[in-house]
């Protein structure tokens, strides 16, 4: 296998799927089941073959020219494989829980479809090797979730389709713009090109912030920046599946990894903090952090307050990168998958309790834990994750943002860390003391809001055991943060490639 | 800019070239003619039919690839008639004869299936059908003024012919008055024509180019000439005779007319200008607000449209504002803007061109089979017609100008070529046309998805009708990624290969 077609085929497994899918009729469940599972498992090895071929030094780019001066490029880096593998990783499990998820309900294959097309969009995004084929992606993947927002079909789920579009059309179209500008200031940015932006004569420097400023924008809204989170928590009518891939890695990420790129590797890291956006980023990141935990405060139901938790937490990405030095970069970089895996974890077990028992207020969680024991596991780990307590992976990204902001010279964003990190406390706190401490319809007081007994264990099969996996990983990708191959490797491999030319 | 027409060539035509542009304009009429005979029930003769048509073409290609440039003097009887083929040429031939094709693929099972196409109207659909692709072909080969009045008078005359088809009273009166629109038209393009001949006597592009002076009678001239193409290009202020007249029309036809009818008109406004006016920066900014104008204005009434044929219709003025806006991003600014505007137009045109047919066909299935014309009366469509609201939507998504698609790319260069221009203005109408376009695309989407509606008499259309529509939206959509192709073919400008 050449190696210049290993991004290439990487793109095809998912992309490939979704015409096939189309292809089978409605009720082939079986077919396309298998189709999705082998997809994402031939994905998640050609994702590892890469990753490996990485650290060996390997090159993988595949590239041809769309019109003169602009190439669509897909390459591999450290920095994407990071995200590749999340997205292939979570796309494995998310494809097991929407196939328990979804059973018997219409419209699966229109469902799969774009399902497939979603995830080669952000695996997309991972390998884009300059702006314009991440702007490529970056819209895909705006098309292509629109229809799993919608999926349901009824009014609510229409008019969150209607904002979802807004936002993102309107943020997709004013990041357009910024990479014109940019493509016509300079031409084509290879991710990684540095010096091309750097060399630019100072007279440009206020041009280079506006657009900046403008590509930020445009990222910012899928990144769910306040005051461009809008759309987000209206978002959450979507099915459990959708909001636990959006949330977790799809449209969220996509963002937040895209701020990523242009911070350090179309405007560099040493460009950026002398242009002073690095403050701006900072402010925003700050703002939106303190914002969404209280915002998240206030919510009385499940999916809400964790909609509103993901504006916050996303934010740690911008905060870290912001913060000039490499912990920093470490910390916003590793938590990109953190994040990810924790809040999948949560979407996953917020779906279950919804399922099964029909719980979608946080008031009648009372006793879930005597019910779903293992269910209110997942939610417990994914929650003192999100607190940051050790040993699960959010604690990682907490102490090396502390130690970035010692590093960068802004203890201030430590006071930041413990508040936000106290609220976090304050609202997911209540909701464990619910789960394991308070009585409920289990020990017979009261009774759950719609009880279905999906499966043999304490609900179906399809929707444990992602729950778990993902929770485990959490776990794992905290304790074992120091061995080869942890998203906290990874990220020092980018940060020492960042800092130490 | 001129040089980019191939209207100077120091080539000399073979023969073998020469019998193939003939066979490309002639072919057409005489295959017409042949399906008034036979009426083909069947798609494949018809198929068979233009895939012959496209045989002389697909020679003439290679020729002109090797060998550059191709131009023809004909001499009848005292008149002389200018012919030139080069990469921009064969592209839109290319252009013309696949819609050709897929409309003629389309058609007979759409004259089976659809109801209003009962009656006497099927027989003369081949004919005018063949008589339009000659013209078009007739018009994209011409270069001289009397040519381009030819093609043109009898392009006019075949789409007015093609929209009176359906032969009901709100046809006839859409059609009677887009005959008299168009006559106007080109009562307009005659009476500038005749000017210039007045002026310095002779009509041939590359000659006119080089005699014509600045002054009051080139002004009247072309303003009357322009005058009369924006008319028949549904140009904002002169665009409402549009929709009444795609409203009633038969969707094989309303694709055609929307994808090349009105381009023809564009481009020979294009050509006119290019080669009269190369420096009128400030009359091209008119029509480039004009474009502006008919960007707002046609996504607006697009997005409050009340059924679904209006929708693409008033799309189609608003995308035709982009090309506009193509005139002042070419006259009268700098080589490096105007060659990547030149490539942003004509991508667009292509883009567009296929996009809007395959919309249109799209459309006409979705309203064959649930027999409502209201954009409301789609509710519930996507579980029941996936396949032809994945052609509506791949389509527009090119329409909106989303990636991978052509009409991306194009707006790429588009939005490039302003900004390296600094005409900033232009900026702000690309983006603003892309949300009202989202906008109008996603309120069809919006009802589609609609769940809970009681399932009502629908019949599903023939697959293959689906299948044309998807195709077609497929082109659009890979031609983005593949723009290479088609933007190597307009290098053949000029002289040499």
């Amino acid at each position: 296998m050449s190696q210049a077609w290993l991004p290439l085929i990487t793109l095809a497994t998912s992309l490939l799927v979704a015409p096939l899918i189309l292809l089978l009729p409605e009720r082939a469940w079986r077919a396309r089941a298998a189709l999705n599972l082998s997809a994402a498992l031939l994905k998640l090895l050609l994702v590892g073959l890469m990753v490996v071929g990485l650290y060996q030094g390997r090159e993988f780019a595949f590239g041809f020219t769309v019109v003169p001066g602009v190439e669509f490029l897909l390459r591999v880096d450290a920095l994407g494989m990071m995200f590749a593998g999340l997205s292939s990783l979570l796309w494995l499990a998310t494809t097991v829980y929407a196939i328990g998820y979804l059973e018997d309900s219409p419209n699966r294959k229109r469902f799969f479809a774009f399902f497939s097309l979603c995830v080669a969009s952000t695996i997309g995004i991972s390998l884009a090797g300059n702006l314009f084929t991440f702007l490529l992606f970056y819209e895909l993947l705006t098309l292509s979730t629109y229809p799993l927002v919608v999926h349901r079909g009824h009014p609510a789920g229409l008019a969150a389709g209607t904002v979802y579009l807004r936002y993102t059309l309107s943020g997709g179209l004013v990041l357009l713009l910024g990479v014109v500008g940019l493509h016509a200031l300079v031409g084509d940015v290879t991710f990684g090109e540095r010096e091309m932006l750097r060399d630019l004569d100072p007279s440009y420097h206020p041009l280079l912030i506006g657009l900046f400023l403008v590509m930020l924008l445009g990222l910012g809204v899928k990144a769910a920046l306040v005051p461009l989170h809008g759309w987000l928590p209206r978002a959450m009518v979507a099915p459990a599946p959708v909001s636990a891939l959006l949330h977790a890695v799809a449209v969220v990420k996509a963002g937040a990894f895209g701020i990523v790129r242009l911070v350090y590797d179309v405007y560099g890291i040493q460009l950026t903090f002398e242009l002073g956006l690095l403050t701006v980023l900072t402010v925003l990141s700050v703002f939106t952090i303190l914002y969404g935990s209280i915002r998240a405060l206030a919510q009385q139901e499940l999916k809400p307050r964790l909609a509103y938790s993901t504006i916050s937490q996303v934010s740690y990405i911008v905060l870290g990168i912001s913060l000039f030095g490499p912990f920093g970069t470490i910390a916003g970089l590793a938590h990109l998958m953190h994040q990810g895996l924790m809040k999948v974890t949560l979407f996953y077990c917020a779906g279950n309790y919804a399922e099964e028992l029909g719980i979608h207020r946080i008031d009648e969680l009372d006793g879930a834990g005597r019910r779903m024991p293992l269910t209110s596991l997942a939610f417990t780990v994914g929650a003192l994750g999100m607190i940051g307590l050790p040993p699960v992976a959010g604690f990682i990204s907490k102490w090396y943002l502390g130690l970035g902001a010692v590093q960068a010279g802004m203890p201030w964003v430590i006071g930041v860390l413990v508040a936000s990190s106290l609220l976090n406390a304050a609202y997911f706190l209540p909701i464990l003391h619910r789960l394991w401490f308070r009585a409920g319809p289990a020990h017979g007081k009261g009774q759950w809001p719609e009880e279905r007994c999906l499966g043999r264990f304490e609900t179906s099969g399809w929707l444990l055991w992602p729950s778990l996996a993902t929770a485990l990983f959490s776990l794992l990708a905290g304790l074992l943060a120091g061995l080869p191959f942890s998203p906290l490797d990874l990220a020092t491999l980018v940060a020492t490639e960042e800092y130490l030319p | 800019m001129i040089e980019r027409l191939g209207l100077v060539t120091t080539q000399l035509p073979t023969t073998g070239s020469s019998v193939m542009a003939l066979l490309v304009v002639v072919l057409p009429l005489l295959l017409g003619v042949l399906g008034a005979a036979c009426r083909p029930k069947r798609g494949w003769p018809a198929v068979l039919a233009s895939l012959l048509a496209l045989l002389p073409l697909l020679t003439l290609t290679p020729l002109v690839v090797s060998q550059g440039t191709q131009a023809w003097v004909l001499e009848l009887d005292g008149l002389t008639l200018h012919w030139r083929a080069n990469g921009l040429t064969l592209l839109l031939l290319l252009l013309t004869q696949l819609l050709v094709l897929a409309s003629a693929a389309y058609a007979p099972a759409y004259l089976r299936v659809a109801v209003q196409a009962q009656g006497r109207g099927p027989a003369w659909l081949w004919p005018l059908m063949g008589l339009l692709a000659a013209s078009l072909s007739l018009i994209w080969l011409a270069a001289d003024l009397l040519t381009l009045y030819i093609g043109l008078e009898l392009m006019g005359l075949s789409a007015v012919g093609l929209m009176l088809l359906p032969g009901r009273e709100d046809a006839l009166a859409a059609g009677m008055r887009y005959l008299l629109l168009a006559l106007i038209g080109s009562l307009a393009f005659l009476l500038g024509l005749a000017l210039l001949l007045g002026a310095w006597g002779r009509l041939d592009l590359a000659g006119l180019a080089e005699a014509v002076e600045a002054g009051p009678v080139l002004w009247v001239a072309m303003a009357l000439l322009s005058a009369g193409l924006l008319l028949k290009a549904a140009a904002f202020p002169l665009h409402a005779w549009l929709a009444p007249v795609h409203g009633s029309a038969w969707t094989p036809v309303s694709a055609l007319h929307a994808a090349l009818v009105i381009k023809a008109s564009f481009f020979i406004a294009l050509q006119l200008w290019l080669v009269f006016a190369p420096q009128a920066a400030v009359a091209a900014w008119v029509v480039g607000g004009m474009g502006a104008a008919a960007v707002v204005w046609g996504g607006l009434l697009a997005w409050r449209a009340d059924k679904l044929k209006d929708v693409v219709a008033w799309s189609t003025v608003s995308q035709l504002g982009y090309l506009l806006i193509g005139f002042p991003l070419l006259i009268g600014t700098a080589p490096a803007v105007a060659s990547i505007a030149w490539d942003g137009v004509w991508l667009q045109l292509l883009a567009h061109s296929l996009a809007k047919a395959a919309m249109f066909l799209a459309v006409g299935n979705l309203m064959l089979a649930t027999g409502e014309s209201r954009v409301s009366g789609l509710a519930g469509a996507s579980r029941r017609f996936p396949l032809a609201l994945l052609s509506f939507g791949i389509a527009a998504i090119s329409l909106v100008g989303l990636p991978p698609s052509a009409g991306f790319t194009a707006k790429w260069l588009l939005l490039h070529a302003a900004l390296a221009a600094g005409q900033w203005p232009w900026l702000l109408v690309l983006a603003v046309g892309t949300l009202l376009s989202a906008a109008y695309v996603f309120r069809v989407f919006r009802y589609s998805f609609v769940e809970d509606v009681e399932l009502e008499d629908y019949r599903p259309v023939p697959l293959r009708m689906d299948l044309i529509a998807l195709i077609l939206a497929l082109a659009s959509l890979l031609l983005g990624l593949a723009a290479t192709w088609p933007l190597a073919l307009l290098e053949i400008a000029g002289g040499g290969p």
